[in-house]
């Protein structure tokens, strides 16, 4: 595993972070081949505990679980990948985890430019678009002029 | 007392085929799709997240229409449903100060960094009923503005800084987990805290409502309300570092509580606080009141026997999957029980007579 | 984590675990009886029986303690990526796994609380052979009486004494399953 260095750890952290809130059919379709591969772990739907913080900055309480689907996979080559993916589609977990392996390889560029930038830009612009729209409902008070008698 | 009674099976085999054709309704009407359910009807997907305590809107909205439309009744089919799901691990605690906001509004600071965002809101409709609805019509697009630079701050920050309320202790403590270990009460913040955020909708709005005319008074602003959707990360053991495996929307309320002190606090103000899966705002207001008033003890406040004090009362009662569990039991074959409670009547009855017809 | 840990989980985790539930369900409830299960390749020392009985019982939030050269770091991380139980010293263990010389003294396991007997730790004995031989078994689940090869009678007896708490033993080798629960009458002579 070649993603142990600060700055290559960063890196792995955001490619697996978009690929687990991506859309599974939008994922499927930039990348609709998947390599030779062999499970290590099969997809596994499973739940995670999210926790908040009480009073949003004290001890922690469990809220609630959400749905996760995880899988592992080793490539012909032998590099590992790993793939935890928000919901329950199986193929998007493995598809996560293969790329997250074909990332550590000499393919990582050019994923990065025809899949996850796309990923992240797209999703740049859902976030942007909803805060847009958030923008619009900000109040403006402003405080009416009394009327004196002129 | 039960005893096996068989003999019921077609019986009951009928009764799920006529559930089925009576769930579809008129087949000569379209078919609600579990999308339309998930996209249109998404307060009461969001309303079954949080009480059936798992996130995730496509299941929700499933369950919805398994059940008819019967919330509660969804509710426990996704609780059932999460009992078979293996626990991956539990998330970092979320960051609601990093929250990109839909709404953000606060009652008790007009001016405030980041400002009154109203969001989605029924708050400011007339409440008449829309017959244009009836019709099918094409929605206007929401007007937009310049997007807010960066996360909005959160409200209580600011009263910090001036020691005029209670912080919040920071910590990393592994919070106890009702769903793994039978409750114990007493039951410490945290532990009410989920047991509360799961509860009935209902249930806890009526106990903040109690707090609010007097049972336990405790007098309230909403400090913030903001709601929005949060990034989860985990800790990945083969990484060795937390990724992001997804995000939920999350509604958070923080009440801000005026306090005269006590014994043990100084005059200051104290807060509550709710935290909800999904746009739930009613029930994070409830819940944060709630919140509040369960802390009677910790803050060395009278206790003046309300039932929103009552850690038991409440956090005993709030689950609507317990309540209904046991309420709706009663209506399941109890023929024995029965049979000898008629034979006991028979004979008081019979007792009674005989001493009256002596007396005569 | 190396690559050899990450091999040797289920291929079908749900039927496998089923099958692997249903034979430690049966070997607990009819104590003496030998099972065999399969699904599982542990790093060594840990049995095939070892491994599919922990990808099986075990998870995020049951504590497992690994006694002498089964602490090895081949099966921690094995454990780590495959089940995820945190590792723990003896006291805290919902479940211990190594030889049986190795998880002595009993008495550092938890019995389970008066209120909660069923918290007792479950203790997995790593064994080279497993027959219907030697020690007498006698208790609910046995018609009559079993037999068989525990390492020791001695522990169990005292062990059985604390009904309702107690652990709860599960005997492994190759992929072999036996179980003798704290309710268990246990007599006879040692067999090795």
């Amino acid at each position: 595993m070649n993603a142990d260095s600060p700055t290559d750890q960063t890196a792995r952290r955001d490619w697996m972070s978009a690929l687990a809130k991506a859309d599974p059919a939008r994922l499927a379709a930039l990348m609709p081949e998947l390599p030779a591969l062999e499970p290590l772990r099969p997809p596994e739907i499973g739940a995670v505990m999210v926790r908040g913080r009480v009073g949003a900055t004290g001890a922690p309480f469990n809220l609630g679980e959400m749905t996760v689907t995880r899988c592992s996979v080793r490539l012909a080559d032998g590099t590992v990948g790993h793939g935890y993916v928000q919901g329950r589609d199986q193929a998007h977990a493995m598809r996560a985890a293969a790329l997250d392996a074909l990332m550590q390889t000499d393919q990582a560029e050019r994923l990065q430019t025809t899949v996850l930038d796309v990923l992240v830009a797209e999703a740049d612009v859902a976030r942007v678009q909803r805060a847009e729209k958030a923008a619009a409902t900000k109040v403006d008070f402003f405080t009416m002029v009394r009327g004196e008698d002129a | 007392m039960y005893v096996a009674v068989k003999g019921g099976e077609r019986a009951i085999d009928n009764a799920h085929a006529w559930l089925a054709e009576e769930r579809r309704g008129d087949p000569g009407v379209a078919e609600l799709g579990v999308a339309q359910i998930r996209e249109q009807l998404a307060l009461a997907v969001n309303r079954v997240m949080a009480e059936g305590s798992l996130f995730d809107p496509d299941l929700a909205a499933l369950a919805i229409k398994q059940a008819r439309g019967d919330l509660i009744e969804a509710v426990f089919l996704i609780r059932a449903y999460r009992t078979t799901l293996p626990r991956l691990g539990a998330s970092n605690p979320v960051d609601t100060g990093a929250m990109a906001v839909d709404r953000r509004v606060s009652a008790t600071f007009k001016d405030l960094p980041g400002g009154q965002i109203l969001g989605p809101t029924f708050d400011y409709t007339h409440r008449l009923l829309d017959f244009k609805l009836a019709a099918e019509a094409a929605v206007p697009e929401a007007a937009t503005a310049p997007a807010l630079a960066g996360p909005v701050p959160h409200v209580t920050g600011f009263l910090n800084r001036d020691g005029l309320i209670e912080g919040a202790e920071r910590s990393d403590a592994t919070p106890p987990d009702l769903t793994r270990e039978p409750m114990e009460l007493p039951a410490d913040r945290a532990l009410r805290l989920q047991a509360i955020t799961r509860g009935d909708e209902g249930f806890v709005l009526s106990m903040a409502y109690s707090t609010q005319r007097g049972y336990g008074r405790t007098h309230a602003f909403v400090g913030e309300l903001r709601i929005g959707r949060v990034a989860v990360e985990m800790d990945i053991p083969e990484l060795g570092f937390a990724i992001e495996i997804g995000e939920v929307e999350l509604t958070e309320c923080e009440t801000v509580n005026q306090f005269k002190g006590s014994k043990t606090e100084p005059p200051q103000f104290t807060r509550g606080y709710g935290l909800v899966f999904g746009q739930s705002e009613r029930k994070a207001i409830a819940m944060s009141l709630v919140d509040r008033a369960l802390r009677w003890k910790e803050l060395g406040e009278d206790d003046t026997g309300a039932p929103a004090q009552d850690e038991e009362f409440v956090l005993m009662h709030c689950d609507n999957i317990q309540a209904t569990g046991f309420l709706e039991h009663i209506k399941l074959p109890h023929y024995v029980d029965f049979q000898s409670e008629l034979e006991l009547v028979r004979r008081l009855r019979a007792e009674a007579m005989a001493v009256q017809e002596a007396a005569e | 984590m190396t690559g050899i840990a990450l091999g040797g989980g289920f291929s079908h985790p749900p039927e496998q675990a089923a099958r692997a539930f249903r034979a430690v369900l049966e070997a607990v409830s009819r104590p003496g009886t030998i099972w065999t299960v399969e699904g599982a390749v542990p790093p060594a020392p840990l049995t095939v029986a070892a491994g599919t009985v922990l990808l099986t019982l075990a998870d995020g939030t049951a504590p497992v303690h690994l006694a002498g050269d089964a602490d090895c770091q081949p099966v921690r991380d094995w454990i780590t990526f495959h089940i995820g139980a945190p590792l723990v010293g003896a006291e805290g263990a919902m479940f211990a796994v190594g030889r049986w010389q190795d998880l002595l003294p009993l008495g550092r396991f938890h019995p389970g609380d008066p209120d909660y007997p069923d918290r007792a730790a479950t203790l997995i004995v790593l064994m080279n052979d497993l027959t219907n031989a030697g020690a007498r078994l006698t208790g609910p689940g046995i018609k009559d009486a079993a037999r068989l090869s525990l390492p020791e009678i001695a522990a169990f007896q005292r062990n059985a004494v604390q009904f309702p708490l107690g652990l709860d033993f599960i005997f492994t080798a190759g992929d072999r399953v036996a179980a003798l629960p704290r309710s268990t009458k246990v007599e006879g002579a040692a067999c090795m």
